[in-house]
């Protein structure tokens, strides 16, 4: 009864837009698909869709070859990153819609559209044009739309990269407050986005894509505390995880022009080089520690970016308060050397602080 | 410094409107005019200048045993014609444009730009050079000087404009729009006639309002295609010329033949300002 792909790939010219994936979702679950920008993530969700045909792989749902049944059979709705609606209906047309193609009876789809509309918020708004709307609005109908027709697999692809800030935030809360009390055991939701804050936020099962491959996959919590390589601790951190090249050396950590106390998660590691990787939010500020110059000092929201240099050594840090610097000063910083990664030289993870995985 | 831009910008608006106009109001003034009104001064405002008649107008009606030219049947074949070849391009033209934008083509090194360049290199070539094939064409299969003959000949003039018009048109409808429809339950035909076209109105007016435009002033094809049976009105108008030209009624037959066009455009005007693509889509 799942929907189960199996060594799905598709390349329409010289490259992977998907490589080799499968997958095995399960009803009634929240998938995220966490990706940089054209890792693949859209071309996944169309495929499920139906939208494109893959050069290989097999897909099942319900026990059919979905590969099969064409896209208007499927029985699949999808909120795209774009606000897509139909421009030459009113709202409550719009909604109605996917509802009448498939025939369902005056009174259910009622009851259904009014339902979708109470969910995202746009009661009153029925006889409204689209273009009078606003972004955030236009996105939350397409949403309905999705909604109303109780599909049995939602696919949203990045349904929050267009709006401005405070409306992603507004909507990412109703987003979790739909997908957690409005949701029959009978869907599967995917969820696609760039974005690792919104992945931890909707905390379902994370599926890490990069360049058409799957590169981990597990709850959002594994994904952030172990994550399997270097790739994957890059795309599922904002910032990006600093990344220092040193070695381990008995009881200290060499990085290039610092040494640090080794932690006790560490001790297990042979003497050898490793990279090893801390969060921005790990780096401190500290009078007693080693002395950065400042390259960048940005503020965003209630936090400051920090982009600090020594030498050849460069890290990113997140303070989080608000804060004034002068670029090129100097300052005092310190790792939180218990939440130090290991990845050995060919990226893949050694040792976490959150327990250790070997090999 | 505000006021004096207010003032030059009027001042041109005046004098472009008065530019465009004005041939028009002679038009108007000389068709009622006779010879002599014509001929011996310039005279501009009737009553006052001219004794008004309805001469000039009269010619286009009457038949010619009558000493008349009777533009009606042409007229009518004019409008016929043109409409009819119009139909039927924005039809074809609106489906290939349509697949075009949409679907990969792929022959030899052909390639959907190919495609469309070949539909709009029709029109590069100058008529006289289409003119003998479509006379041998149509002598061939015995539509020369038939109504339908001309009905095809114009949909070969007029269809590289829908599909040059509509190609750009949809490729300015995202690919998306067609895509939710066929996940929200429409086959691909159903996609085309319930969601893209209803929203290609705009585009459907500026391509059929251009073939009513170049179906109806084609003087040349309309020349050389047709004898003694059927006539359109251009062709008409200038066999009004004889050895005494004729300004009353080649005025009269002028402004008779502008009309068409007048009307369509302000009809078409308002639906033009209401079709809006923008802000429903990215």
């Amino acid at each position: 009864m799942n929907l189960i792909g199996e060594n799905i790939s598709y390349k329409p010219d010289n490259e992977y837009h998907l490589n080799n994936i499968s997958f095995n979702f399960k009803k009634g679950n929240l998938y995220t698909i966490l990706g940089r920008t054209l890792s693949g993530k859209t071309t996944l969700l169309k495929t499920i869709a139906g939208l494109i045909n893959p050069n290989s792989g097999s897909m099942h749902f319900e026990d059919k070859n979905f590969s099969e049944i064409p896209v208007w059979e499927r029985n699949v709705a999808m909120v795209y990153q774009q606000f897509i609606n139909y421009p030459h209906m009113n709202v409550y047309e719009n909604i109605v819609f996917p509802l009448k193609q498939r025939k369902v009876s005056d009174e259910q789809i009622k009851k259904d559209v009014n339902e979708a509309l109470n969910t995202v918020g746009l009661v009153g708004f029925e006889n409204r044009k689209i273009q009078e709307l606003s972004g955030g609005q236009q996105q939350r109908v397409a949403l309905a739309r999705s909604l109303a027709k109780k599909a049995k697999i939602l696919l949203l692809d990045e349904p929050l990269v267009n709006l401005d800030y405070k409306l992603r935030e507004q909507l990412r809360e109703e987003f979790k407050r739909i997908f957690s009390e409005g949701f029959s055991q009978e869907t599967i939701l995917i969820y696609s986005t760039t974005d690792p804050q919104e992945v931890m936020e909707l905390n379902g099962e994370v599926i890490v894509l990069d360049e058409g491959k799957i590169l981990q996959n597990g709850p959002a919590k594994e994904i952030f505390e172990n994550p399997l390589n270097l790739k994957v601790a890059e795309i599922s951190n904002d910032p990006p995880m600093n990344i220092l090249k040193g070695s381990k050396v008995s009881t200290k950590i060499n990085l290039d022009n610092i040494s640090i106390g080794l932690p006790s998660h560490l001790n297990n590691l042979a003497d050898e080089a490793y990279n090893f990787g801390i969060r921005a939010s790990e780096v401190k500020l500290d009078e007693n520690g080693e002395e950065f110059e400042i390259e960048l000092a940005e503020i965003s929201g209630s936090e400051t970016l920090l982009h600090l240099k020594k030498g050849n050594t460069k890290i990113i840090a997140l303070i989080e308060e608000v804060m004034n610097f002068k670029i090129h000063e100097k300052i005092k910083i310190n790792f939180n050397n218990n939440k130090f990664y290991a990845f050995d030289l060919n990226g893949n993870l050694v040792s976490s602080p959150y327990g250790a995985i070997n090999g | 410094m505000n006021k004096f831009y207010t003032i030059l910008k009027y001042s041109f608006i005046t004098l472009w409107t008065v530019f465009i106009v004005a041939p028009f109001l002679w038009a108007v003034s000389t068709s009622f005019k006779d010879f002599q009104s014509v001929n011996s001064k310039v005279t501009y405002i009737p009553w006052l200048d001219f004794e008004p008649t309805l001469e000039g107008w009269k010619v286009l009606i009457k038949s010619p045993a009558r000493g008349g030219v009777d533009i009606v049947e042409p007229y009518f074949n004019s409008i016929f014609v043109t409409c009819t070849a119009s139909l039927i391009s924005i039809v074809l033209g609106t489906l290939a444009a349509y697949a075009l934008s949409r679907f990969t083509f792929k022959a030899g090194f052909v390639r959907n730009n190919d495609i469309t360049f070949f539909f709009i290199s029709q029109r590069i070539m100058p008529p006289i050079v289409l003119s003998i094939p479509f006379f041998i064409f149509l002598s061939t299969i015995g539509l020369l000087d038939s109504l339908v003959g001309l009905v095809v000949v114009y949909i070969v003039l007029l269809m590289p404009i829908a599909v040059w018009i509509m190609v750009d048109f949809f490729n300015r409808v995202p690919k998306e729009l067609d895509e939710t429809a066929l996940i929200d339950g429409c086959n691909p035909y159903q996609a085309f006639y319930k969601v893209v076209l209803p929203n290609s109105i705009p585009g459907l007016i500026v391509a059929g309002m251009f073939c009513i435009i170049f179906g109806w002033i084609d003087f040349f094809f309309a020349f050389i295609l047709t004898f003694t049976e059927v006539q359109l009105l251009p062709v008409k108008v200038v066999a009004l010329n004889s050895s005494i030209t004729p300004w009353w009624s080649l005025s009269a037959s002028a402004l008779v033949s502008v009309a068409p066009l007048i009307i369509v455009a302000f009809v078409v005007e308002r639906y033009l300002s209401k079709g809006n693509l923008s802000g429903a889509l990215k």
